[in-house]
């Protein structure tokens, strides 16, 4: 599997007095198995990214790639396109309307052409995966607390078998024990079923402790693209696009300047923790 | 006593099927006992479902205790004539920035309030601007909300609410639906609020660092408040806390990893610039 | 994004037309829309004309907003202008081939009739956008609150109208955004006969209910917090009484039509 953008741009209410350009010549790759934080302000382009990936929104000048076939030819079938590149939107239990659980979860897969019997087996699947007790199966989902909904909409696409899972601030909202259980059920799937998965947040911790590649994005282009480590290196540069790191790394610049032999750039409590136990020893 | 007090407060929801009947009981808020004092600065932490919510409904008259009484500036919000005097003086501001604004334009959005408490019309424009002023929103008055920051919606929400002149202001998480730029903003302007005109505020959140700068925990679970007491105090109880499903500040969770593996750090470490300050303190005696 | 789009944009400003009482205006919407309909010939015509340039020009709002509206309509003024060009009966004969006909009378009237239509957006839109939301229907609560005294519940009505007015952008926005992630479960809006794609619009109807409901309650919740009890006891920001600028602008109105109805029927 493998996503390639080169050179895509985009722009919102092309030629009407409300002209504005999301994306800037965005080249990207996007390779089998990565695990991928997009991190941004708000208007930086982040969202409009991620709904190029699947195709919901078309670019206006610059090529996208799903394993080496361009998905702007005339027979590209973009909506088979979108129930491999699964999509989960901010406040995704906004989207739900059946009349139980599973008849939501089986939403995708039916779209996708399956019969009901295997459409159910799928949705089965993936309300499991999702950690949604089996006794909420058939209560409607208006009756489900917040966080609960959250695995079931998550469950709606995980039920097309995506081989990409993108979510958009799946954590906002969510108490901080409900943070955690989202992130370590993505984490989960990732590890699990070797899923592609791009995590758009707000959090620069979150994203620090979970994530192999972290991708800036400010007005519409790629700012800095990398590890964490090396991404947060350059917490200045991200100030002044209106990020920052995450408070352990400013705590490691601090100790530094406070002339303590620290060694490493922790980006979370665990590296910190081991960093200055080191100078203790 | 305090300009908010509570006494065995307890709140049931009542679900009833077709017939009237009552299908289930589900406590909301048990016995909680509260006393804010005027001026201060108070934090309502817990999880989603804890009760915060549905307390922070009664200080405001909206909800109205099933046994136990609330005073708001020394009424009883149970009594009907009282209403109207509570909603004034505790008002309230939600988590949703756009669920509150009902005016199409900026300045007529933050007059509502007055407009409904008969104020008359020269006063509501001064009152209008002033209420804007203090949360820094002047010059975007005659805007549309459609077109202003999710933060930007919040502060204008606060305007709206500081417009009726109120003692305290109730803020139901509301930066739950904001990025942290607005996160910023909405609380600086509250701070200011308190500090600089003395508005008592209580502020329900589940966000740890926002409450490190609070005069007063509460921390709810399962309706009952069951810790209380300045942050120091609630912060160094990393254990109970996450019990409670809510988390530290990283400084904290820091320090007390840290603590747990044997450095001789201090209680009560709450930011970065305190645990900085520690570990140098305790790396000066180690190299001794 | 498409939060841009609020129904009749109000431009801020300090015209005459600005300061004029909702009601005028109002009236004068009333007025003008009757006279487009009302006038025949030329003279007709040119008294509209006169009078909407005076009305651009004093209002102060850029004309190129007036405009905007007319993009909307485009197909239809475009097929009222087939329609009337095509298949209107008279003498003069310009074209024929089968059964398409252009006569004189054809083209005088799909003239006309472009010209109306023009004439009515750009008219339109100086009320709307001299006008906010809710002067407008503070302006429609005022004019017709005698009607209370017999039940009618104007202040209700007129709330909701400009709570409607201040929730429709937000309520497009979000029918995009449950669109799309509809969408992203393979959804389809295009394709199908009508049957289907009604049965399709399920998956967005649902859920845009269902939220239109919650922000009603948030909102209902918010303004009761903030003291509101119904209509009794409320003063206004904006309280509407008529000045001498008001009288003056019926006056006008008034003269302006009968100038309309005298041409039409009098001279022609």
């Amino acid at each position: 599997m493998s996503i390639i953008l080169n050179n895509v741009s985009f722009t919102y209410g092309e030629g009407t007095a409300y002209e504005m350009q999301a994306l800037k010549n965005v080249t990207l790759k996007i390779d089998d198995g990565e695990f991928i934080g997009i991190i941004g302000h708000t208007g930086s382009g982040k969202s409009t990214l991620i709904q190029h990936l699947n195709g919901l929104m078309k670019a206006v000048s610059g090529e996208i790639y799903f394993n080496g076939r361009d998905i702007y030819e005339e027979d590209f079938d973009l909506r088979e396109l979108r129930t491999r590149v699964g999509l989960v939107f901010q406040y995704p239990e906004h989207q739900l309307f059946e009349t139980t659980v599973f008849n939501d979860v089986c939403f995708g897969p039916m779209n996708q052409g399956f019969d009901k019997n295997e459409a159910g087996l799928r949705a089965f699947e993936a309300l499991r995966m999702a950690g949604v007790p089996e006794k909420l199966y058939y209560q409607p989902p208006f009756d489900l607390s917040g966080g609960q909904k959250r695995r079931v909409a998550i469950a709606g696409v995980l039920a097309m078998k995506p081989e990409v899972l993108i979510l958009d601030e799946p954590t906002a909202g969510l108490d901080p024990k409900g943070r955690d259980e989202i992130l370590d059920l993505i984490a989960g799937m990732h590890k699990s079923k070797k899923m592609t998965v791009i995590l758009v947040s707000h959090s620069m911790e979150d994203v620090a402790k979970y994530v192999q590649r972290i991708i800036v994005m400010d007005e519409g282009q790629v700012f800095l693209d990398g590890a964490p480590r090396e991404v947060f290196k350059y917490y200045k540069e991200l100030e002044k696009i209106g990020l920052c790191a995450p408070e352990v790394t400013y705590l490691m610049e601090d100790l530094k300047a406070r002339g303590m032999a620290i060694d490493g750039d922790a980006t979370t409590v665990e590296e910190a923790k081991q960093s200055i136990l080191k100078l203790f020893q | 006593m305090g300009i908010i007090k509570a006494s065995k407060v307890v709140f049931e929801y009542i679900r009833r099927d077709e017939e009237g009947n009552v299908d289930s009981i589900q406590t909301a808020v048990d016995h909680v006992d509260l006393d804010v004092k005027e001026g201060d600065f108070v934090v309502i932490l817990g999880h989603n479902g804890s009760g915060k919510s549905t307390l922070a409904k009664q200080l405001n008259a909206l909800l109205v205790p099933s046994e136990g009484t609330l005073w708001v500036d020394g009424k009883d919000t149970k009594e009907r004539k009282n209403v109207r005097d509570v909603r004034r003086k505790a008002g309230m501001v939600f988590q949703n920035p756009d669920n509150q604004i009902i005016a199409s334009v900026v300045e007529e959005d933050v007059g509502f309030g007055p407009e409904n408490l008969g104020v008359p019309t020269e006063e509501i424009w001064k009152r209008v601007g002033e209420s804007l002023t203090s949360v820094g929103m002047l010059k975007f008055r005659r805007h549309s909300p459609n077109k202003l920051s999710g933060g930007q919606k919040q502060r204008v929400a606060i305007a709206g609410v500081m417009a009726m002149e109120p003692k305290c202001i109730v803020l139901d998480e509301p930066t739950a639906m904001l990025d942290p730029k607005g996160r910023k903003e909405v609380l600086s302007a509250v701070h200011e609020l308190n500090r600089k005109k003395g508005i008592t505020v209580i502020l329900i959140t589940h966000y740890m660092e926002e409450a490190v700068d609070g005069d007063y925990i509460y921390v709810m679970d399962e309706g009952k408040v069951v810790m209380e007491g300045l942050p120091k105090e609630i912060f160094s109880k990393v254990e109970e806390l996450k019990r409670h499903r809510l988390d530290v500040p990283q400084a904290t969770l820091l320090a007390y990893e840290l603590k747990k593996a044997g450095l001789p750090l201090s209680e009560g470490i709450l930011t970065r610039q305190e645990l900085a300050e520690e570990l140098e303190r305790c790396y000066v005696n180690y190299s001794k | 994004m498409l939060r841009d789009i609020t129904l009749g944009q109000y431009y801020p400003g300090n015209s005459p037309v600005h300061k004029l009482d909702p009601r005028v205006k109002l009236f004068g919407a009333l007025v003008y829309i009757v006279s487009l309909f009302v006038f025949r010939g030329i003279l007709g015509f040119l008294l509209a004309t006169v009078f909407l340039i005076f009305v651009i020009k004093i209002c102060q709002v850029p004309f190129r907003f007036m405009v905007k509206g007319l993009k909307a309509i485009v197909i239809l003024m475009a097929f009222t202008a087939v329609f009337n060009l095509f298949l209107t009966p008279g003498e003069h004969v310009l074209f024929h081939y089968g059964i398409f006909t252009i006569t004189m009378e054809g083209v005088k009237n799909a003239a006309f009739m472009l010209i109306r239509l023009t004439y009515l957006i750009v008219g339109t839109s100086v009320m709307t956008l001299t006008t906010t939301p809710n002067q407008l229907t503070d302006g429609v609560e005022k004019a017709l609150k005698p009607l209370s005294k017999i039940g009618v519940p104007v202040h209700a009505v007129s709330m909701m109208m400009s709570i409607a007015l201040r929730f429709i952008p937000i309520l497009i926005e979000e029918t995009d955004i449950i669109m799309k992630a509809q969408m992203a479960r393979g959804a389809n809006f295009e394709e199908g006969s009508l049957i289907v794609r009604a049965k399709n619009m399920i998956p967005l109807l649902v859920p845009l209910f269902i939220s239109a409901f919650r922000r009603a309650d948030d909102l209902a919740m918010a303004m009761e917090a903030r003291c509101y009890e119904g209509g009794e006891g409320r003063t206004k920001m904006r309280p509407l009484k008529y000045q001498g600028l008001d009288y003056g602008a019926y006056v006008l109105l008034l003269a302006y039509l009968g100038g309309i109805i005298f041409l039409r029927f009098f001279i022609v």
